[in-house]
């Protein structure tokens, strides 16, 4: 049971970070379109360290 | 020719879409014993496709003299017993997996539990459980066998072997490679342009070249295999990603430079009493935290990927009663389809995270930096 709620709280804390990163990156995107792979690149690469994190989270709960 | 070239490729295609039908229909009929039908059965049948099995089983149906017919082939193993190595075909142990057919070797016993097999004690003659299902009279052996997943990761390499010497004798003929070749030379060149060179630097990229674009297409090749009905969960072993980590770790500790050293162990310009503190933290996250990252980064996303891929399917059976065998065929098969897609791209994806980071991570062990 408690490890269901940690495994939700983890689901919304990952979320919210993933949402962080994506919107900013699709705002970087939209200000300078000539950055957009680099900033891509730094996007998929931040998102795979939280989803580390998340993941190790989960595997845990 | 174009003809010949074009059939070749629909045949590729057909093969590759009709992976994603069979998987809905084998989920569902398939069971070493009896039917798959309910929640239950399909979560045990699911955890089985999880792990890793000693035979190579395709599929199995029930004839209608009701005998349990299963296709595949067994897959030869060797185990390290108190009596020696012992090596012998799976199939000698008639697709049991509770410990019901023993096999006598002479002087020991070997018998298969859960996908572990295990030695029963001297004079034992059967198994005998515990209220846990534990078996009490026998003990694990080391194992050494030709599993599924070894059985896939030798195919990975085989694929890799031919394709990468017919893209290097490509370059014999001519600047431009021809036939597979010409798929794999962009990939090279992306693993090259877009992960090593930006994050290991200029100077010292070429070093790690061979390392990056072996873990890369290894990745990515079992990735697929994994999506193909062969049924293999390779990158979903927790064992194999484990290893791969480690293979990062290896390289870059035993390259990391003078200054990267420095920067763990004793860092400057920060005042003497953090210095420990700091080098205990830059420790932790080099030797533990960023390979265990690796690793569960990819074994925690194959592993959703395939069960909620089996899971969807297994709706097929669960709508049933609700829409009828069509229309639960056809939520479930799109369902199954859509989701399917999206694994071809994390497949991708997985084995480019992965790559990248490793590289990164040997990147910040190379660098030399300016001294002021």
């Amino acid at each position: 049971m408690y490890n269901l709620i940690g495994a939700g709280l983890i689901v919304i804390g990952g979320g919210i970070g993933l949402g962080q990163i994506g919107g900013k990156a699709m705002e970087g995107i939209a200000r300078q379109p000539e950055a957009a792979g680099k900033i891509q690149t730094a996007m998929i690469i931040i998102g795979a360290l939280l989803e580390g994190l998340a993941f190790g989270a989960l595997l845990l709960a | 020719m174009i003809a010949k070239k074009s059939i070749k490729i629909f045949t590729i295609l057909a093969v590759v879409f009709s992976s994603f039908t069979s998987y809905a229909t084998s989920d569902g009929s398939t069971e070493k014993e009896g039917q798959v039908n309910s929640p239950e059965s399909i979560n045990a049948y699911i955890k089985h496709h999880l792990a890793d099995s000693h035979d190579f089983a395709l599929y199995s149906y029930t004839n209608d003299a009701g005998e349990r017919k299963h296709v595949g082939f067994p897959l030869p193993v060797m185990v390290w017993t108190s009596k020696g190595l012992k090596t012998f075909m799976s199939s000698e142990f008639h697709h049991n997996d509770d410990g019901h057919v023993i096999v006598d070797k002479g002087d020991v016993k070997l018998t298969k539990i859960h996908s572990k097999i295990y030695e029963l004690n001297e004079g034992e003659t059967h198994v005998a459980f515990d209220d846990q299902h534990h078996a009490t009279n026998a003990h694990k052996v080391l194992d050494f066998s030709i599993t599924k997943s070894v059985f896939g990761m030798l195919l990975a390499g085989l694929l890799m072997l031919l394709g990468f010497s017919s893209l290097a004798r490509g370059y014999k003929k001519g600047a431009i490679p021809t036939g597979i070749g010409r798929v794999l030379e962009p990939l090279v060149l992306y693993v090259r342009d877009e992960i090593a060179r930006p994050n290991i630097g200029e100077k010292k990229y070429k070093k790690f070249m061979p390392y990056l674009l072996t873990v890369f297409f290894f990745i990515w090749i079992l990735n697929l295999l994994g999506l193909t009905p062969l049924g293999f969960n390779v990158t979903g072993q927790i064992a194999v990603t484990a290893c791969l980590a480690i293979f990062t770790l290896i390289i870059y500790i035993t390259n990391g430079s003078k200054d990267f050293w420095q920067h763990t162990l004793w860092m400057p310009g920060v005042p003497v009493l953090i210095r420990p503190v700091l080098a205990i933290l830059e420790l932790a996250g080099f030797i533990l935290i960023k390979p265990f990252s690796l690793l569960v980064r990819l074994f925690a996303n194959i592993t959703a990927g395939h069960s909620v891929v089996m899971g969807i399917a297994a709706l097929m059976i669960l709508l049933k009663a609700k829409f009828g065998t069509v229309g639960a065929t056809g939520i479930s098969f799109l369902l199954t389809l859509f989701l399917s897609v999206i694994e071809v791209l994390v497949a991708f994806l997985q084995a480019f995270i992965f790559t990248m980071l490793s590289a990164l991570f040997i990147g910040m062990a190379v660098e030399e930096h300016e001294h002021h």
